[in-house]
């Protein structure tokens, strides 16, 4: 059985990273940005929505430019807080800003195999794989398509790849791969399978939906009606930003997030004019091209800013952030991908992202490991223990222990220590041992990550999906092929 | 000053010394791709003079660009044109979401060497594959050579599909464009 998620919740640390004044300079810079510049709209519905809005449309360009008081106003209709629903409601995620829950990440085109540790092109089964050995993790909170089905045909390939989650997992999950009409409406109506009916998704969301902005400034048509179609049904839906300074976005950092905001917040607006009260989120993995190739880096100092900078505009805007986190270049598991994990994590869990995606990839999430996947999980909870802080009072100063110790002597045999030793952190993954230990094994924390992500995937079992409702969700997708 | 010479004694000596101090490290891709577009500009302008005068510049070879159907993503196409264009190709972009006709009508229209297509997600890089079967069935390859590119393309993918040549960034992709036309 799928054990209670761990989310970090109650923080005691705290970050200012932007002052309330940088705040809203970048807010009024990014409403100019959409009222003179303009963002494109490539899809008519979205141009007829914001045209009967009284935004002003150049259909042939097919960008709108909208007045800051259409902007404001409509992303006042935000729902400020919401559940993301899971199979099993105990496995529900709330995104109530006191919250940050780890996804696995995606979507990747690779998967270092968990067997013969060979790399190989991703398949549906990985996904089916990864979704399992997830659910058997107390850190993994919800699911993200982690890579893409290439074994299914093209124009469905987003549909298979969501069942097979639902089917070995009962955690909440979240695709940034369907983005189509035909695939939205599909994957609706199988997601209402497990909610119990299409009138129930905006009360249980067992689906939630990311896209991809196209910056800089710019969305991508299917997309934009995927998103609608979900906002309709109360279905989640965020739109993720990943201007990149240098390339896609300016190279300063605080232009970068005014682009990105202007396109995450005019896609917001969107969805609020067409459905106001839609379930949204922020979402943003922005970063640095790097300077020598434009190649995406996925990590390094910009990044980790970003992370934490881009919760404070969501706060400012009063909805919930899905941040990019974990995220690096690194081509295996090693010193690099350590760091900006660790401090891409840090710095969006400081302040409270809630979704962090996510766990497992490297070279820039295009190659799945297992191992690191497992890693990923001991840095979030590392953090985890973290954010808790040092408490003050009285049990925890504890002066009736240390005067009965007194100087010298040790703390290991008094009560009070049996009472609070669970607290302090035990890894899992790192090594602590004497020297002469490891130095006759020579084996190290992926040895033993890989180790702990095949016996999840032997040993847990999930509780199954009611094969009726597969077999439903299979017709559906038939139905999408013919 | 007669156009040939302001091409190949101003901006190619120009572009040159920014690719060499490139290759040093000392000078970054937006200074790369800010003497490609300047470049770009001024043959613009002097090649119809040059053509007017019965002369021609000396070209690498022609290539023609796009991002596959479907696929809107053309960042990293763009930069690719640009880093070719300034290497001395004739570069022939197409834009984005182009289909396989668009991409094949294109190269014979231009007589094209290689033919250069982008791709960002995996459910549009089969599109790839589809140009190079049609390539194949009109008997056009190995007169056209085909490179591809974009985040999900790995070389097991590249030779899947059977193209000539494949590359991780645009620095690379000129390399290969060379190599495929063996001026390297």
């Amino acid at each position: 059985m799928t054990k209670n998620i761990k989310s970090i919740s109650n923080p005691k640390l705290k970050l200012e990273i932007l002052t309330p004044e940088e705040v809203k300079r970048i807010h009024n810079a990014t409403l100019w940005i959409i009222e003179k510049v303009g963002v494109r709209f490539p899809s008519k519905r979205a141009l007829d929505i914001w045209e009967a809005n009284g935004a002003t449309i150049d259909r042939e360009k097919m960008i709108v430019r909208a007045k800051p008081e259409l902007i404001e106003e409509a992303l006042k209709k935000c729902l400020p807080a919401y559940v993301l629903a899971a199979r099993d409601p105990q496995q529900d995620c709330a995104l109530d800003g006191n919250h940050v829950f780890l996804g696995t990440d995606g979507c990747g085109v690779e998967v270092i195999d968990i067997e013969t540790k060979q790399k190989r092109t991703s398949c549906l089964q990985d996904v089916a794989d990864i979704a399992r050995v997830a659910d058997g993790t107390e850190e993994v909170g919800f699911h993200w398509v982690p890579v893409s089905a290439q074994d299914m045909p093209a124009q469905t390939r987003g549909l298979y790849e969501v069942k097979a989650i639902w089917e070995n997992s009962t955690k909440h999950v979240q695709t940034e791969s369907i983005y189509s009409v035909h695939e939205a409406k599909a994957a609706i109506e199988m997601a209402a399978l497990i909610a119990g009916g299409k009138d129930k998704l905006r009360e249980r969301p067992v689906l939630s939906l990311m896209q991809c902005t196209a910056p800089p400034l710019g969305h991508d048509g299917g997309s934009l009606d995927a998103a609608l179609l979900a906002a309709e049904v109360g279905i989640p839906t965020g739109f993720m930003t990943m201007a990149a300074c240098l390339t896609t976005g300016p190279a300063t950092m605080a232009c970068n997030l005014v682009v990105g905001n202007a396109e995450v917040i005019a896609g917001t607006a969107l969805l609020q004019l067409a459905y106001p009260g839609a379930p949204v989120f922020y979402a943003a993995a922005q970063t640095a091209s790097d300077l020598r190739t434009g190649a995406y880096t996925g990590g390094g100092p910009e990044d980790f800013l970003f992370g934490a900078a881009t919760n404070v505009l969501s706060d400012f805007y009063n909805i919930p952030l899905s941040m990019g986190s974990f995220a690096t270049g690194a081509k295996e598991p090693n010193w690099q991908a350590g760091i900006e994990g660790s401090l891409s994590t840090f710095m969006a869990s400081v302040v409270m992202s809630d979704m962090l995606l996510g766990c497992g990839f490297l070279h820039g999430s295009r190659i799945w490991s297992y191992a690191e996947m497992m890693m990923d999980c001991e840095i979030f909870s590392i953090i985890h223990k973290m954010m808790q802080g040092i408490v003050v009072n009285d049990e925890t100063l504890a002066l009736d222990t240390i005067a009965t110790v007194g100087p010298g002597g040790h703390f290991l045999a008094q009560k009070h220590t049996r009472n609070h030793m669970r607290g302090l952190f035990l890894p899992q993954f790192m090594d602590r041992r004497p020297y002469g230990e490891w130095e006759n094994k020579k084996d190290d924390a992926r040895d033993w990550a890989l180790a702990k992500a095949r016996k999840t995937l032997k040993e847990h079992q999930p509780e199954p999906l009611d094969p009726k409702i597969s077999t439903e969700m299979e017709k559906i997708i038939k139905s999408v092929e013919k | 000053m007669h156009p040939l010479d302001a091409i190949t004694k101003g901006f190619v000596v120009g572009v040159n010394y920014i690719g060499d101090q490139f290759g040093r490290g000392e000078a970054f891709l937006p200074e790369l791709v800010m003497a490609g577009e300047a470049m770009k500009a001024a043959v613009a302008t002097l090649e119809p003079e040059l053509l007017k005068l019965g002369s021609a510049r000396e070209i690498m070879g022609r290539v023609v660009l796009a991002t596959v159907e479907g696929d809107i993503h053309e960042i990293g196409k763009t930069l690719v044109g640009t880093m070719l264009s300034a290497s001395g190709f004739d570069v022939y972009d197409i834009g984005v979401d182009a289909p396989a006709e668009k991409i094949i009508g294109k190269a014979l229209e231009v007589n094209a060497d290689i033919i250069g297509m982008s791709a960002l997600l995996t459910t549009t890089m089969v599109r790839q594959r589809e140009v190079i079967e049609e390539l194949d069935k009109e008997g056009l390859r190995p007169r056209i050579r085909v490179m591809v590119g974009g985040a999900p393309i790995t070389r097991e993918w590249y030779e899947k599909i059977k193209a000539d040549g494949y590359s991780e960034d645009a620095i690379g992709a000129v390399k290969i464009a060379k190599q495929l036309l063996g001026k390297e």
